[in-house]
């Protein structure tokens, strides 16, 4: 069962604020209705039935659902992924620490955010869950 | 009360295609394609009362549109929803024209996505949870689809090649298309890689265009110089907007938007005699084909396979080289519909279908968000 994620201040009010306010803090949190459905991307509001939104924490764990090596011109290769968490939202990320190419369908991986930038900004990236 | 047969595509044309001259705005495009189109059913912008536009580059197109031909419509419609959204024009405009509030309309689209260079004329959204991840669109994913589908179904990249490849063979029949060389499964294959498992080859062209259809009743269509073209059908729905959001990757809101159109029109996938599929990315028509009915889920590899899709096959698909080899002015849906036309009036030459009495054009917008099919048939299937 998913902790409940820590209330942000009451400034944060847009699921873009509340989501980057858990990502800098080193965070992956998701919003739920109240039937407990994970609702990912986050909303205001709960699809279908506008029912407010409670926000948990993810245990970090996940499955690779979909993956990309993109090719960007002067760009190395680099991993696009949308990744399964254990708990049920499907988010994109990357996964890091093999080569983009190496990326599988059903790889089990491990949440790590990067480190912050001169703004204080992180974001959730992945690695094999082997390696973690 | 029934849709079905009320209206007609009367009049239809491209503008110029390819690499337009240096200045050359969308609306010249739209402008050009317009003449051209009303041209083809001996009417001129004074007929005109319903406008229907849409282009990345001028977010109140039909405004630019009935500006640059002195038009006055009462009528007047800029839904955009990437390059499915002609379909949607067509439907609206059908609505429209059977309530009374317009009797002619023009649709139309023009892009100088090639000139200006796609990132300026297709700037692309902020999604929060996407773009920190930095994914080029839309082929990011297009990319996560075909790599989703490889996986469940094992469909092939020789199968996405042969998609790119068919499409060639229709171009090289095709005197308006862009990409007219000889294209092997081996050389798409071997081509720039873009986004695993694209390469360069599975991907649409990047060219300059516009086009334009007119639509009236089919009472007043009779009376007009061209075979009219019956729009029997029509359905659209939609998903989702970022690819993130999408779900299954490996189905499509087509499953909708086909299953309503093709029961509008009281037909079914057999009956089509010629298909024009969105083809934005070669992983793209094996979707639809599977999702509008024309083979299960699943095996659309297996479908395209042996030159089934390819001239002289027993399955015509974008029969003009599609957005793959033919024109890709960066929203493509309307060009579907011309060449649907096209078949339907017996106009195409070297690559016509032989007795196409039935065609089913099927836009495709944003990352396999929206989805819109139209069923269109000859006077005989009224």
């Amino acid at each position: 069962m998913a902790e409940p994620a820590p209330t942000p201040p009451p400034d944060l009010v847009s699921p873009v604020a509340i989501t980057a306010w858990h990502w800098n803090a080193g965070r992956l949190a998701y919003p739920v209705t109240p039937a407990g459905e994970p609702v990912w991307p986050p909303r205001a509001v709960a699809p279908g039935t506008g029912a407010p939104l409670t926000w948990l924490l993810s245990g970090g764990r996940g499955t690779v659902y979909a993956t990309t090596a993109l090719h960007a011109r002067d760009e190395d290769p680099r991993s696009i992924a949308l990744i399964d968490l254990d708990e049920g939202p499907r988010m994109m990320s990357r996964v890091e620490g093999i080569p983009p190419g190496d990326v599988a369908i059903g790889l089990r991986v491990a949440l790590r955010f990067t480190d912050p930038d001169p703004d204080g900004v992180r974001i959730p990236v992945f690695v094999p869950e082997r390696d973690a | 009360m029934s849709l079905r047969a009320r209206v007609a595509i009367t009049g239809a044309a491209e503008s110029d295609l390819g690499a337009a001259p240096a200045g050359t705005r969308p609306v010249d495009l739209m402008a050009q394609a317009s003449l051209r189109a009303l041209a083809d059913c001996g009417l001129t912008p004074a007929d005109v009362d319903g406008v229907f536009a849409a282009t990345t580059q001028l977010p109140m197109a039909p405004l630019n549109l009935a500006t640059e031909l002195g038009i006055r419509s009462r009528y007047t419609d800029a839904t955009n929803v990437g390059g499915s959204s002609f379909m949607l024009h067509v439907a609206h405009a059908r609505a429209a024209i059977v309530a009374g509030a317009c009797e002619v309309a023009l649709i139309a689209y023009g892009s100088t996505q090639r000139l200006i260079g796609r990132a300026a004329a297709s700037v692309q959204e902020v999604d929060p949870w996407e773009a920190p991840f930095r994914p080029a669109l839309p082929v990011t994913a297009y990319a996560l689809a075909a790599a989703r589908h490889m996986h469940e179904f094992g469909t092939t990249r020789e199968q996405l090649a042969q998609v790119a490849v068919s499409a060639r063979a229709w171009a090289t029949r095709n005197p308006l298309a862009f990409s007219r060389e000889p294209l092997s499964v081996a050389e798409v294959l071997a081509s720039r890689p873009v986004a695993d498992p694209l390469t360069v080859r599975d991907c649409c062209l990047v060219t300059d265009g516009g086009g334009a259809i007119v639509v009236t009743s089919a009472e007043r269509a009779a009376a007009l110089p061209r075979p009219p073209v019956l729009v029997l059908g029509a359905g659209d729905a939609h998903r989702h907007r970022h690819i993130t959001a999408m779900g299954d990757l490996t189905t499509t809101a087509a499953v909708e938007s086909g299953a309503r159109a093709f029961s509008e029109a009281g037909l079914t996938p057999a009956d089509v005699d010629v298909a024009q599929l969105y083809d934005a990315f070669t992983i793209t028509p094996i979707l639809f084909l599977e999702d509008l009915g024309f083979c299960t889920k699943g095996e659309g590899g297996a479908f395209v396979e042996g030159g089934r899709i390819a001239p002289g096959g027993a399955f015509p698909l974008n029969t003009n080289g599609g957005g793959l080899s033919y024109t890709h002015p960066g929203m493509y849906g309307l060009h579907a519909i011309i060449e649907a036309v096209r078949q339907l009036r017996g106009e195409c030459g070297d690559r016509q279908v032989q007795n196409a009495q039935i065609a089913l054009a099927h836009g495709n917008g944003g990352v396999l968000s929206s989805q819109a099919t139209l069923i269109l048939g000859t006077e005989q299937t009224a």
